[in-house]
């Protein structure tokens, strides 16, 4: 694979007394979208937050664009342009979703284009742009959550379970605003449950199992081989 | 792009109740002026009281505001904020003192452009001695509340000794400036000068700080952060640094309030900044932690019924800040408008 955007060699990250991830060596290419996948518990929440730096790798290293990133601070790597979003949205719930958004364009003033962009993809940010974030629904929020992330221009988006307890009409939302990040050429990283996403996503995925990565190689590959993920995962994705 | 079918959320204006239950801390203020007016009967005594009230919530304020952001936004419990009210007062005086051509002119603006430059002098070494307590005592113990607790009361009995060798162990008496001396008479009630100065002051660093805190990005860097720290450094700001600032802003304005508190009494001691944080504190816990807004009601509350309470039934003073902060709690547990309730 020739230059990838993040590569994760021999990851080893701790949370208080337990040892979470046990060798991560992970290789994410520029453009597209790679999912991440495994059984619960397995990493992949760690592997997200080690990558953006909420926990530090004991050790292995983390190279974004080819810099070393491994003991750089979190503020650092995300001016890098990693865009995060995490499994419980993150979401400042007595702020605005005018000033969630605000805030989240860190470089410089909210563009009018980028914002009619999100708009399209979530039409009850419009409408809620004066309310405080904590009054929204479930998905609204998660609504948010990405439309923060796209509220300027990331080299790499990384995403933990943005369909998560979501309707069927709101995952339909978020797999099309998802889609159209990865039209626009976007780097994402996505970890996610429901195959359907990740199938209809997913250009590359990554299996984890005990804190490692135990597969690698294109969706397609993946989508295709029953066998393959009923080994993997324990289960098959015509269930899905 | 695919929308979600069909989803058209509709906005309803809150119920009565809602919004009576939304506004009810703002609405305390008001209607505890009211029942002292009720009980107080005479006009005139009411208006010297309420005023007097005000004038002491506003200083309350001014030294509480720094505590409560460094609490909701660094989680810290410091119970050293206490010693730069002390440095704050005797940084103060001590330029009030050098500029005595100034305070014992008959001339306002002399006499206030004094109390803008003790203020300023107090500010400035309150703030740089809140850098340096932030870099020598808070910063190994972040996360650790018993040992917050501990190592900020030894800071605040350090710095309390310290106070005592430069400027010696017994309290100095002070005048206040030639203009801000005495009363003036209003509806037939006596209001001291320096107690409607307090009061602008009060009002004048509230608004500031509102401004500040909701129309400037830094300020929504700090409201967030009080929320979710995590999720504002992975949007690419240093917290760290925002965390240092709000704790020399904390520490500064407990300078501020130092000096203010001081010209109130007409007396300073090394041990008054102690003193005054069980008020500072109160305030901080009914307004709920992390929160401007509720710290300038909770301290125009302690004030007011700290004066009134002193009034009617004097014996009872004590203890009624303490039967306050009781019946907010059992009213609201986090406090009156908390903005930490996610932590």
């Amino acid at each position: 694979m020739s230059d990838p955007i993040l590569e994760l060699s021999g990851v080893h990250t701790d949370i208080a007394q337990y040892h979470i991830l046990q060798g991560v060596d992970l290789v994410v290419p520029r453009g597209g979208v790679t999912m991440l996948l495994g059984r619960n518990g397995v990493g992949k929440t760690t592997t997200l937050r080690t990558i953006i730096g909420h926990w530090q790798a004991k050790s292995g290293s983390l190279r974004f664009n080819g810099t070393h990133i491994t003991a750089m601070p979190t503020p650092a790597r995300a001016r890098l342009g990693i865009g995060f979003v995490p499994e419980d949205m993150g979401i400042f719930s007595d702020l605005t979703v005018e000033e969630n958004m605000v805030l989240a364009a860190a470089s410089g003033p909210l563009e009018q284009a980028r914002l009619e962009w999100i708009f399209s993809a979530f039409p009850p940010l419009r409408t809620f742009w004066k309310s405080e974030a904590g009054n929204l629904s479930g998905g609204q929020k998660q609504m948010l959550s990405i439309a923060r992330v796209m509220a300027e221009e990331r080299q790499l988006y990384l995403i933990d379970e943005p369909t998560k307890g979501l309707a069927p009409a709101i995952v339909s939302t978020m797999a099309g605003a998802l889609r159209d990040l990865k039209t626009r050429g976007a780097s994402i990283l996505l970890v996610e449950q429901n195959f359907a996403v990740a199938k209809a996503l997913g250009d590359t995925a990554a299996v984890m199992d005990d804190g490692r990565i135990v597969w690698a190689g294109t969706m397609a590959e993946l989508a295709g081989d029953a066998a393959l993920q009923e080994r993997l995962m324990g289960l098959s994705m015509e269930a899905h | 792009m695919t929308a979600a079918p069909g989803h058209a959320p509709k906005i309803s204006a809150l119920s009565m109740t809602q919004s009576i239950g939304k506004m009810m801390p703002l609405l305390l203020v008001p209607i505890l002026v009211v029942l002292g007016f009720l009980s107080i009967g005479s006009t005139s005594s009411w208006l010297t009281l309420t005023v007097s009230g005000l004038a002491m919530g506003m200083m309350i304020f001014i030294m509480a505001s720094g505590l409560t952001l460094v609490f909701g936004l660094m989680d810290v419990i410091n119970f050293g904020h206490g010693a730069f009210i002390s440095v704050g007062a005797y940084v103060g005086i001590s330029a009030l003192l050098a500029l005595e051509g100034w305070t014992g002119a008959p001339s306002l603006v002399l006499n206030v452009a004094a109390v803008l430059a003790a203020v300023v002098a107090a500010m400035c070494v309150t703030g740089l001695l809140g850098w340096g307590f932030e870099r020598v005592i808070v910063r190994p113990v972040y996360g650790a509340h018993l040992k917050q607790i501990l190592v900020t009361v030894g800071g605040l009995i350090v710095i309390e000794q310290l106070i005592q060798v430069v400027w010696g162990p017994d309290e100095i008496f002070l005048t206040r400036p030639e203009m801000l001396k005495g009363a003036v008479t209003f509806a037939g009630a006596a209001i001291e000068k320096y107690r409607l100065l307090a009061v602008v002051f009060g009002l004048a660093l509230f608004v500031a700080m509102r401004l500040v805190l909701k129309r400037t990005k830094i300020g929504l860097i700090v409201r967030a952060g009080v929320q979710n720290g995590e999720m504002v450094e992975a949007l690419g700001y240093r917290l760290k640094l925002v965390f240092i600032g709000v704790f020399v802003a904390g520490s500064a304005l407990a300078g501020l309030g130092g000096v203010m508190w001081g010209l109130y009494q007409e007396v300073i001691t090394a041990g008054m900044g102690e003193e005054m944080m069980i008020l500072v504190f109160i305030v901080v816990i009914i307004g709920g932690l992390g929160s401007v807004e509720g710290a300038f009601i909770g301290a125009l509350l302690v004030g007011l019924l700290q004066n009134y309470v002193a009034f009617l039934e004097p014996k009872l003073a004590l203890i009624s800040n303490i039967a306050l902060m009781t019946a907010i709690l059992m009213w609201r547990p986090q406090g009156m408008m908390p903005v930490v309730k996610a932590k």
